[in-house]
């Protein structure tokens, strides 16, 4: 029999349709279709300049649209050969792991609802209320953040910020005890997600797993740790690592992710220093209103930026940094125009979600709903 | 250091080399390109990050296949290119890496080059009769009328639009 699971059933967490092929409630093939969004986000980017793509990368993953944001600057300043303060990078980590804790939160948390656990949910998703709160403070905005930008930030963070985070600091950990306490040695729970989806090491780096899935199953790679950006390696933080790959682990690791991310937000507050969060570069960085309305100068560089772009170098990058799902890539092709001449966004969910039917082959449609759920299927990320 | 192992394992097989901001890139001919990836696997490039293209429609080789690797052991990068003509195509990697299989329907999908040996050569991201490949130079950013095909007065034609 055929049935098809979504594209607007609620555990298909968006535009995704898959064509199960069953034999009773086993699952003998499963065909996704994804791409029903197809917004061209990479041919639109051929067509933006290098500042007008970032409001695109907020929708590459709407649950963490702060960290697309920064991988995407990070990718442009590579190209540029630009670093930007001190401060700016502190905060682009403070910002990026309070995202990360806002997406494992959906992950978890919906991953929960989809297996029968309503609870655990509710207790998670209050935190990421407040997370929300704070990006609303940072940025003006809860969802699509569009935080950064090249060279810098968009602003500074605001009074009151610090102390909601800390407060959030001490509440989180509470919450994430609470989720534990009602999810981990819970039997239901355990019988809905040990061996579900289990994969070895070797099959997860040979169907390019990156992120919490890859480390599940036993490989301990993080960008954070491997190939350190924005200053990582001065944080004390740990990557928890599982042994199976299944959904429990994945839903262990993810949890331990979140406190690590907490860790990290403690020391980006205790070293957080007054500084600027540009670049002092009037010709990468676009100058404060105040300026603009009040030197000469300034205004020639908000007109040459605005409607020239900046001069940018011929070449080619590719720059990674750990996102949520796993490592998010760009590439960027320049011939020195104001628009990259491509520009390629590797995101994490696509080659994990590559091997969704070897994962489901001879399982049950629940398990099929238990796995896409652990995979953080995110259709942003799918689509193009 | 990756790269000294492929002057001396393949020689003559890298036609070209650059880095820029730290990352290296090598351009190989298609013959080269199994016997190559035969090597990065030995030498612990286990994990395929992307493949992607890029169009040059003013080229000879109008694409570019763009394959990033990464070194988990060492944390290694390289940038691997592979030139292909308009019409042309490229050996799978399918055989060796599992990731490879959706990458390759995408550009298939998005550009039009075609992979031998690949198991399941269709579109991924768009429907079988979406008009031209997206990702080309000379597909309209505007798309058009993506509705409108078969019988249309104005219908594209591999990825251009006819003129009234």
């Amino acid at each position: 029999m055929i049935v098809n699971l979504g594209p607007s059933h609620p555990t298909t967490h968006g535009t995704l349709r898959i064509i199960l092929a069953l034999e009773g409630e086993t699952i003998l093939k499963a065909t996704p279709e994804m791409g029903y969004l197809h917004r061209g986000v990479e041919k639109l980017g051929e067509n933006l300049s290098y500042q007008q793509f970032i409001p695109l990368t907020d929708r590459l993953n709407y649950c963490s649209s702060i960290m697309n944001n920064v991988g995407y600057t990070c990718a442009v300043e590579k190209l540029l050969g630009i670093e930007i303060p001190k401060r700016a990078q502190q905060i682009r980590v403070l910002v990026s792991e309070l995202a990360r804790i806002a997406d494992h939160i959906v992950c978890v948390g919906v991953n929960a609802v989809d297996i029968g656990a309503f609870t655990a949910f509710l207790y998670l998703f209050r935190q990421r209320e407040t997370v929300y709160d704070l990006f609303e403070m940072a940025a003006g905005q809860r969802l699509h953040t569009s935080f950064t930008r090249i060279g810098g930030l968009f602003r500074d963070i605001p009074e009151g910020f610090v102390p909601l985070c800390e407060r959030f600091l001490v509440e989180c950990e509470a919450s994430v005890d609470e989720c534990e306490r009602l999810l981990t040695h819970n039997p239901i729970w355990h019988d809905r997600t040990k061996g579900i989806g289990a994969i070895s090491p070797e099959d997860a780096v040979n169907w390019g797993y990156t992120g919490p899935c890859l480390r599940a199953a036993g490989v301990p790679q993080d960008l954070r740790k491997a190939q350190p950006y924005l200053g990582y390696e001065t944080y004390d933080f740990d990557i928890p690592v599982g042994t199976t790959g299944d959904v429990f682990d994945r839903y262990l690791v993810r949890m331990e992710e979140m406190r690590q991310s907490l860790r990290i937000i403690r020391q980006v507050l205790d070293r957080l220093e007054p500084g600027p969060v540009n670049v002092d570069d009037p010709k990468i960085a676009l100058p404060s209103k105040e300026k603009v309305y009040t030197r000469m100068e300034s205004l020639i560089h908000h007109f040459k930026l605005i409607m020239h772009g900046m001069e940018m170098p011929v070449g080619e990058v590719y720059s990674a940094t750990e996102a949520a799902n796993g490592e998010l890539g760009f590439y960027i092709v320049s011939d020195g125009g104001k628009n990259p001449y491509r520009i390629r966004v590797r995101p994490p969910c696509l080659p994990i979600f590559s091997s969704f039917h070897d994962q489901v082959k001879g399982c049950l449609i629940a398990d099929a709903v238990a796995v896409l759920g652990a995979m953080n299927i995110i259709a942003g990320e799918l689509d193009r | 250091m990756i790269i000294e192992h492929i002057d001396a394992q393949l020689p003559g097989a890298v036609t070209d080399r650059h880095a820029f901001r730290g990352d290296q890139t090598i351009v190989v001919a298609k013959e080269n390109l199994l016997a190559l990836v035969d090597l990065l696997y030995r030498e612990g490039f286990q994990l395929l990050v992307d493949i992607t293209a890029v169009d040059w429609p003013e080229r000879e080789q109008r694409f570019d296949m763009v394959y990033h690797w990464l070194n988990l052991a060492s944390q290694e990068r390289l940038r691997v290119k592979v030139p292909v003509a308009d019409g042309g195509t490229v050996p799978s990697l399918t055989g060796h890496f599992k990731t490879a299989d959706w990458f390759e329907r995408e550009v298939f999908d998005l550009f039009g080059i075609r992979f031998d040996g690949h198991p399941n050569m269709k579109r991924l991201l768009t429907w079988d009769d979406f008009p031209g490949h997206a990702l080309r130079k000379d597909f309209p950013l505007d798309g058009g009328d993506p509705f409108c095909m078969e019988g249309c007065t104005a219908p594209y034609n591999n990825g251009e639009r006819a003129r009234d």
